[in-house]
């Protein structure tokens, strides 16, 4: 075939690619109606919501299966990663069949809320959770409090040798020897928490003294916490309920465990206080079946829950805390506003200028 | 099939596999050409290419050694239980590299890193090699070594300069595959820790759930890609002829004779094997005692056992449909546009899964709603990653079918259509059989575009395997990977069976 014979075929394949991209800005237009005609079919209950959750099917999925026997409303459940998850709704838009995005942390949520695809939450129902823990705009609310703590092998740190505070960890004595997971959103609210506290220029000193006091990088805490255990690293920098999670895995208690939490104490940045949570997509805003969700999430029975089960903080009033863990109050946590947390891109940029990731 | 039918049909084939593409043109225009340069133009981005362009030529070559040694022991010597070894060498290919890598994680100490990464990228992809080699092989008609050694060429000098390049395009084609595999490959170079471009596109999207910072990295990727083929192209130019002239049948090579380089052939085959089908298998049965998280319930199990199947069987039917007017574009019209749409066919086959997930998820919200979320737009997806290894083997199996069948039967008056069907398919079927059994098998180990694509609630084996080792909960992970390996390893046994080296007299 020549050329010139070929010609017609190239211009017909042309054709078509910019027919797609037509059709992709056309329906972009259509979809905004549409959504908005959904809305409105959604405010009567069809005793069924959609929840994407980027918590593990492990945690989550007893809680879920309580609210549907609860309610009777059914409950369509999409798993996977918290960011992957925030990805796909971002590249959904307005046209996600999701109502309710469950976020293993508030950073996801922030970034699905800066989209504008949240729906306003009402005050009764944020008004449950301590301001502190929630979005200002009232767009997500925190289900569950996770703490910062430094997983540590007894055998290798020995009690008196514990650091008062997490910027000790860039001295001599340490090096090589802590863990950390830099692209895990908890260690990122972290550092971005650091900067608001004690502003940008010590926090490039940290980052910059854990790369070079060879800090061990790994994908995410529950590794972390099993290299701690088996010896393979002395510490690391994690949340508070991964030894549970291994002790549990592990079939022992979490006492019999070489792994040992170690909350920073005197108000530390290193026991900074972060949520899993959830937040509402537009369409869904005046569902009633995922309202009925929102407050099952923040009821007793969903709070004692995670507080048996996962050993997360419970973040409603008159549920304690798992027997043996410390309370909340009593950590002396920094006292950080999630809403401050805000600025990610600039600790992304740290973190990778840094060269830990 | 009328020529305009083939062409529109191959065009609609490779505008599916330039889905990808043009999602990427649309979210890296949106970013801006300063964002651009800001993500691409650094030395992290520069230190991340070389990196990947060093491991795809590591891998690459590793595997070009094991998978023509191997294919050679099996088909042209007389190495002891020739087919049990023909069979077992194939078999790795079933493993999904995540699996490989968390085995041997958990099998060596402090094994991470370029060269760990290195291992068992070439221990699990070397059948690419192996396969379309061992196949050439049984094939080749032994008149040329028969004339080279008469003309008193040494047995070696025979082996590697007769026999070995008669088999080139063979070693090309597998070579490309590994190459373009090692690219888009995320498991293993995540769980063993080499930052390459995958898994910083991945880590982008974790770092502050930056969706544009890691769809701009990911253009790098097609630049690789290019060169990659490009690379390929230019190591065909200097191709020669291949096939046999003349009438008659050609006969089963003759054998090698080992000596005393059997045993030493036996167990260096060995220990290839054994690494790459011990290790996994050593670490699946320690997974299974291990831990007291419950396996998930067999229900559960089976379930995603089917729906594996299911979208995987879909998949493959959906992408031999598509390659079937490429390849047979390519084998019956050479020429530019030929040339043109296989190339481009392969374009997005070195992107992540995530970034081909990304990409119909943006297809399906935009232009094909009613399919979002269903099994059909993951099976798109399927085709847009693994259209290539269709696409080559329906081509190798239209140019072995000899046209001139087809030219008989159009000049009795058949139509194009119905030669088609009667004449070139059945001919070229085990072929595309061959390619069908490829491309089923590597939708089985897929994940990441699984897990955006697949409809709510629906797990497949892959995807219960990571929801569980995520979770660090090895025991419950065990039985999914156990059976993901397990149906895997079926079409991988039929694809090594159909290389010849299971036959007694073919070679």
């Amino acid at each position: 075939m020549t050329i010139s014979g070929m010609r017609p075929l190239l211009a017909s394949a042309l054709g078509g690619l910019l027919a797609l991209g037509v059709t992709a800005c056309g329906s972009e237009q259509a979809a905004q109606t549409e959504a908005a005609g959904t809305a409105e079919a959604r405010a009567r209950t069809d005793e069924k919501i959609t929840v994407y959750s980027g918590r593990s099917e492990s945690l989550v999925k007893p809680v879920l299966e309580d609210f549907q026997e609860a309610s009777g409303i059914t409950v369509e459940v999409r798993y996977g990663d918290t960011a992957q998850m925030a990805a796909q709704l971002q590249e959904e838009g307005s046209r996600s069949p999701a109502d309710v995005f469950l976020a293993q942390d508030a950073g996801a949520l922030g970034a699905v809320a800066e989209k504008g695809l949240f729906a306003k939450l009402p005050e009764d129902v944020l008004d449950k959770v301590p301001s502190a823990y929630r979005d200002e705009d009232g767009e997500w609310v925190g289900v569950t409090g996770r703490v910062r703590t430094m997983a540590y092998n007894t055998d290798q740190v020995p009690k008196d040798n514990l650091p008062e505070s997490v910027f000790e960890l860039t001295e001599p004595e340490w090096k090589g020897k802590v863990g950390i997971a830099p692209t895990n959103g908890s260690f990122q609210a972290f550092i971005t928490a650091m900067r608001v506290e004690d502003g940008d220029e010590k926090t490039e000193d940290f980052l910059a003294g854990l790369k070079a006091n060879d800090a061990q990088i790994r994908e995410g805490n529950s590794q972390i916490v099993a290299d701690v255990n088996s010896g393979r690293l002395a510490s690391g920098l994690v949340n508070h309920y991964y030894v549970y999670e291994l002790a549990k895995e592990e079939g022992t208690d979490v006492d019999a465990l070489k792994a040992r939490n170690h909350f920073f104490p005197n108000k530390d940045i290193g026991s900074l206080v972060n949520v899993s949570g959830v937040g509402v997509l537009d369409r869904a805003g005046d569902d009633t079946d995922v309202r009925e969700f929102v407050d099952y999430l923040l009821g007793t029975q969903a709070q004692t829950y995670f507080a048996e089960q996962t050993y997360e903080y419970p973040l409603i009033d008159g549920v304690d805390a798992a027997p043996g863990l410390p309370s909340l109050s009593s950590l002396n946590t920094p006292d950080i506003d999630l809403n401050d947390l805000d600025d990610l891109a600039t600790t992304i940029r740290m973190i990778k200028e840094s060269g830990l990731v | 099939m009328p020529r305009p039918a083939l062409a529109c049909g191959a065009s609609l084939a490779v505008g599916v596999a330039l889905i990808p593409l043009a999602y990427l043109g649309i979210r890296a225009g949106e970013a801006g050409w300063d964002r651009i340069t800001e993500e691409l133009l650094t030395e992290r981005t520069g230190a991340l290419i070389g990196r990947s362009l060093a491991l795809a030529a590591v891998v690459t070559s590793a595997c070009t050694v094991l998978g023509v040694a191997a294919a050679f022991l099996v088909t042209r010597t007389d190495l002891p239980a020739r087919r049990l070894f023909g069979v077992l060498a194939a078999l790795p290919l079933a493993i999904p590299s995540y699996v490989a890598a968390f085995a041997w994680v958990s099998a060596v100490q402090d094994f991470e890193g370029f060269w760990a990464a290195a291992l068992v990228l070439a221990l699990v992809s070397y059948p690419y090699v192996y396969l379309p080699v061992a196949a050439a092989l049984v094939g080749v008609d032994p008149a040329q070594e028969e004339v080279a050694l008469s003309l008193g060429r040494g047995q070696w000098r025979t082996t590697v300069g007769v026999t070995l390049r008669q088999v080139r395009p063979a070693v090309a084609a597998g070579a490309l595959l590994v190459a373009l595999y090692v690219l888009s490959d995320f498991g293993a170079v995540s769980i063993l820790r080499v930052n390459v471009l995958t898994r910083a596109v991945f880590t982008l999207i974790n770092l502050g759930f930056d969706r544009t910072g890691a769809l701009v990295l990911a253009t790098a990727l097609v630049a690789l890609t290019i060169l990659v083929l490009l690379a390929e192209q230019f190591s065909r130019r200097r191709a020669a002829r291949y096939a046999r002239l003349g009438g008659g049948a050609p006969r089963p090579p003759t054998r090698l004779r080992l000596g005393r380089w059997r045993g030493p052939a036996v167990l260096g085959l060995a220990a290839v094997i054994g690494a790459a089908l011990g290790v996994p298998a050593v670490s699946l049965v320690r997974w299974f005692g291990e831990g007291v998280s419950r396996p998930g319930s067999l229900g559960e199990l089976a379930d995603a056992a089917g729906n594996s199947l299911w979208v995987s069987l879909l998949g493959t039917a959906l992408t031999l449909l598509l390659a079937l007017p490429v390849g047979l574009l390519s084998a019956r019209v050479p020429g530019l546009l030929a040339v043109a749409l296989d190339r481009l066919a392969y374009l997005s086959h070195a992107l992540p899964g995530l970034v081909i997930g990304l990409s119909l998820v943006f297809f399906g919200i935009n232009v094909a709603y009613p399919l979002y979320q269903s099994v059909w737009l993951l099976a798109l997806a399927y085709a847009a990653l693994f259209l290539p290894l269709a696409v080559a083997a329906v081509h190798g199996a239209a140019a072995q079918a000899p046209p001139v069948l087809e030219d008989v039967a159009r000049s009795l008056g058949r139509r194009r259509a119905y030669v088609l069907r009667t004449v070139t398919l059945p001919l070229a079927a085990p072929g595309i059989g061959a390619g069908a059994a490829l491309v089923f098998l590597t939708c089985m180990k897929e994940l990441p575009a699984t897990l955006l694509l697949r409809p709510t609630g629906m797990d497949t084996l892959a995807t219960g395997l990571w929801k569980h080792t995520s979770v660090a909960a090895y025991a419950a992970a065990a039985p999914y990977a156990a059976l993901l390996v397990l149906i895997a390893a079926v079409p991988t046994w039929w694809l090594s069976a159909r290389t010849g080296v299971l036959t007694r007299t073919g070679g």
